[in-house]
């Protein structure tokens, strides 16, 4: 397989991440692009594997595996994300970004 | 076994598990869930805590099956067991006091193991500096150190956050088990030797560290602290994960050691070098709060709760700095020219921004959060040095560093419970009338991390400036004089509010906290900023032995 395909595909969908982090402004959807962010290097990770078997060889199937990891912690981070979004948004009715300036410089 | 041994495809080895080398996090991970299960448990927690018996002899009876672990540590399972049961019946109807007192018991535990640990690695017995467990962590030197100082900060923020907790209301069950996680995070990483290890306890401590610094529910500041601190930790996390795809595809291996050397051989494309240590390298930066990746940590340490303040500044600093060090100045040895000037730029500008930004700050949390940014600007420089030297200037420095900032927020917490309110410069006026042994506790601190001399601050300074000087970095270790000198004007600044000017009248009627758990920690932390910085010579020895890293 080209694996030239699938990193660009990850690349691009990384690079849509970074943008939905520094753009948005409704704090869920900065959580669904860090969560973007994450797929993008689980997508790399695979694709990887099937690159590095063909010239270092990698029986462990490390990158795989990896994988399997993001995910989890992943999951684990949004669920943690999601409960702090909810707090803020009792005590302030909103979960824009921009409002959470009570600190600065 | 044999089966499951046959099914596997060639290459691939069920690992050996060491039990023993990987046993203080395994206490601190075993501690966490206990104390969480006695806290939920709540009214019959006396029942749980017989189940967590029986589950604890169950374990001692498998291990005690002939050719398994050594009849010490059966033994061991066996108090721990009884030792929870008779403090559980103890302290039932206090549940809090509960929780501390077994987290301190978990973390005198693990500080006894890894000392333990420490003398078997002298006599060359079991616990080595190889990669165990499949290559995924690694008991050397770095790794103890950092389960000491790790271990140590838990014990006095447990001191310091009792009361303070108590008064604001936010001493809930939870506090103790996630302080206990995020401790087994943090050693976990100082002890990763994969990448994998190292993300995945990267975010054991941080998904822990995000919960504790949103402790206060009710309190805006720590709710804003807590959500600033988890997206951008995420945000870092993931660019420190793209990081490590990307040298996992250059070398097919994410052993942090073999992945060095396989990135350093001339035919792995240079674009995936460059790419990933770059972004692994914006990771860790957001990581230790390198600027420009520092936003975060003024915010989070003021919004957070004192006492965990107190915890991240001291802890959470030594463990990411020993992942650093283990990935960069360990694995990438050979690569030195490609991070070290980046780092170097880095660290400077941390340096000077960091100290520069202090000055203008009322709020001392805020303050001290800026300082704690030049702080790792300064024991960055010893990370960029790249040699045994640098590496245990670094160690020493994050200890002193410890100690330091668990003094000056330590001092904060006391002060805060006494005024109720968040301290800004303006509230220490006349400190020294009222309250003389804080005052003159928080001056020592205060001028510790200024880096006076007869402070343990001085001494890591000059050792920062030695393996500066030895690198041929001069240039750094001037910048490091520059930023210590615009430093120490806030610092004093703070010290002549406390001695030389008047008490408001409002605060010459709040009383002071009678002496508690929370001054003895202080105490504790003065005395070793006292002793390390007239003796240390044998604890700088100890860092500078401890900067091994596992082949």
């Amino acid at each position: 397989m080209q694996a030239v395909f699938p990193l660009t595909f990850a690349a691009l969908l990384f690079s849509a991440g970074v943008y939905g982090v520094l753009s948005r402004r409704n704090a869920v959807l900065v959580l669904m692009s860090v969560e973007l962010m994450l797929a993008a290097v689980t997508v790399n990770l695979v694709a990887f594997h099937g690159l590095v078997t063909t010239d270092v060889g990698d029986p462990l199937l490390s990158g795989q595996a990896f994988a399997l990891f993001v995910m989890a912690v992943g999951a684990a981070e949004v669920g943690v994300g999601l409960a702090i979004v909810l707090l803020l948004y009792r005590n302030r009715a909103t979960v824009n970004v921009d409002d959470a300036d009570l600190m600065k410089y | 076994m044999s089966a499951l041994a046959q099914q596997l495809p060639a290459g691939v080895e069920i690992p050996e598990i060491p039990w023993a080398a990987i046993s203080p996090e395994l206490t601190l991970f075993g501690a966490g869930i206990l104390v969480l299960l006695l806290d939920t448990a709540g009214p019959r927690r006396r029942t749980s805590s017989v189940i967590a018996l029986a589950i604890l002899l169950g374990i001692a009876a498998l291990a005690a099956i002939p050719g398994g672990a050594a009849p010490e540590i059966v033994a061991l399972l066996v108090g721990a067991g009884v030792l929870q049961l008779a403090l559980t019946l103890w302290l039932h109807t206090r549940p809090r006091l509960l929780g501390a007192v077994l987290t301190v018991v978990a973390l005198v535990a693990t500080i006894g193991i890894a000392a333990w640990q420490y003398q078997a690695a002298a006599n060359g017995g079991m616990v080595g500096t190889e990669s165990l467990l499949a290559d995924m962590v690694a008991v050397d030197g770095v790794a103890l150190f950092t389960r000491f100082v790790v271990a140590g900060a838990g014990i006095l923020t447990v001191l310091l956050g009792f009361a303070y907790l108590q008064d604001r209301r936010i001493h809930r069950g939870e506090y103790y088990p996630l302080l206990l996680f995020t401790a087994t995070g943090m050693t976990l990483l100082a002890s990763a030797a994969d990448l994998l290890m190292v993300f995945l306890a990267v975010e054991i401590l941080s998904l822990a560290l995000y919960v504790m610094t949103g402790l206060a529910r009710r309190d805006m500041a720590s709710q804003e602290g807590a959500f600033k601190y988890l997206l951008l930790g995420a945000f870092s996390s993931a660019f420190l994960l793209y990081g490590i795809a990307l040298v996992y595809g250059a070398t097919g291996t994410t052993h942090i050691a073999t992945a060095g050397v396989a990135l350093s051989d001339p035919g792995t494309p240079a674009g995936l070098v460059f790419a990933g240590i770059a972004l692994m390298l914006v990771g860790f930066a957001f990581k230790v709060a390198l600027v420009p990746f520092h936003m975060w940590t003024p915010d989070v340490y003021q919004g957070a709760p004192t006492p965990v303040t107190a915890f991240m500044a001291a802890a959470t600093k030594v463990a990411a700095f020993a992942a650093f060090l283990r990935v960069f100045t360990g694995g990438m040895e050979q690569l030195a020219w490609i991070w070290v000037p980046a780092v170097s730029v880095l660290a400077a500008i941390t340096m000077l921004v960091g100290a520069a930004l202090a000055v203008v700050q009322d709020d001392l949390k805020r303050m001290l959060g800026y300082s704690a940014v030049a702080h790792a600007g300064y024991a960055a420089i010893g990370l960029v040095a790249v040699s045994e030297i640098g590496t245990g200037a670094t160690l020493f420095y994050l200890l002193a560093y410890a100690i330091m900032s668990l003094g000056a927020f330590g001092i904060l917490t006391i002060l805060e419970r006494r005024q109720r309110k968040a301290i800004a410069v303006a509230d220490l006026r006349g400190l020294w009338q009222s309250a003389p042994s804080l005052a003159v506790m928080f001056a020592l601190f205060l001028l510790s991390l200024a880096g006076i001399p007869g402070t343990v601050g001085f001494i890591a300074k000059f050792g920062i400036v030695r393996a500066a000087v030895d690198a041929g970095l001069v240039w750094l270790a001037v910048v490091l004089v520059i930023s210590s000198v615009i430093a120490a004007y806030f610092y004093i600044r703070v010290i002549v509010a406390m001695f030389m000017d008047d008490e408001p009248a409002h605060l010459a009627d709040a009383p002071v906290p009678p002496a508690s758990a929370a001054s003895t920690a202080v105490s504790v932390a003065a005395v070793g900023v006292i002793a390390l910085g007239v003796l240390p010579p044998a604890v700088i020895d100890l860092a500078e032995r401890a900067a091994t890293f596992a082949g």
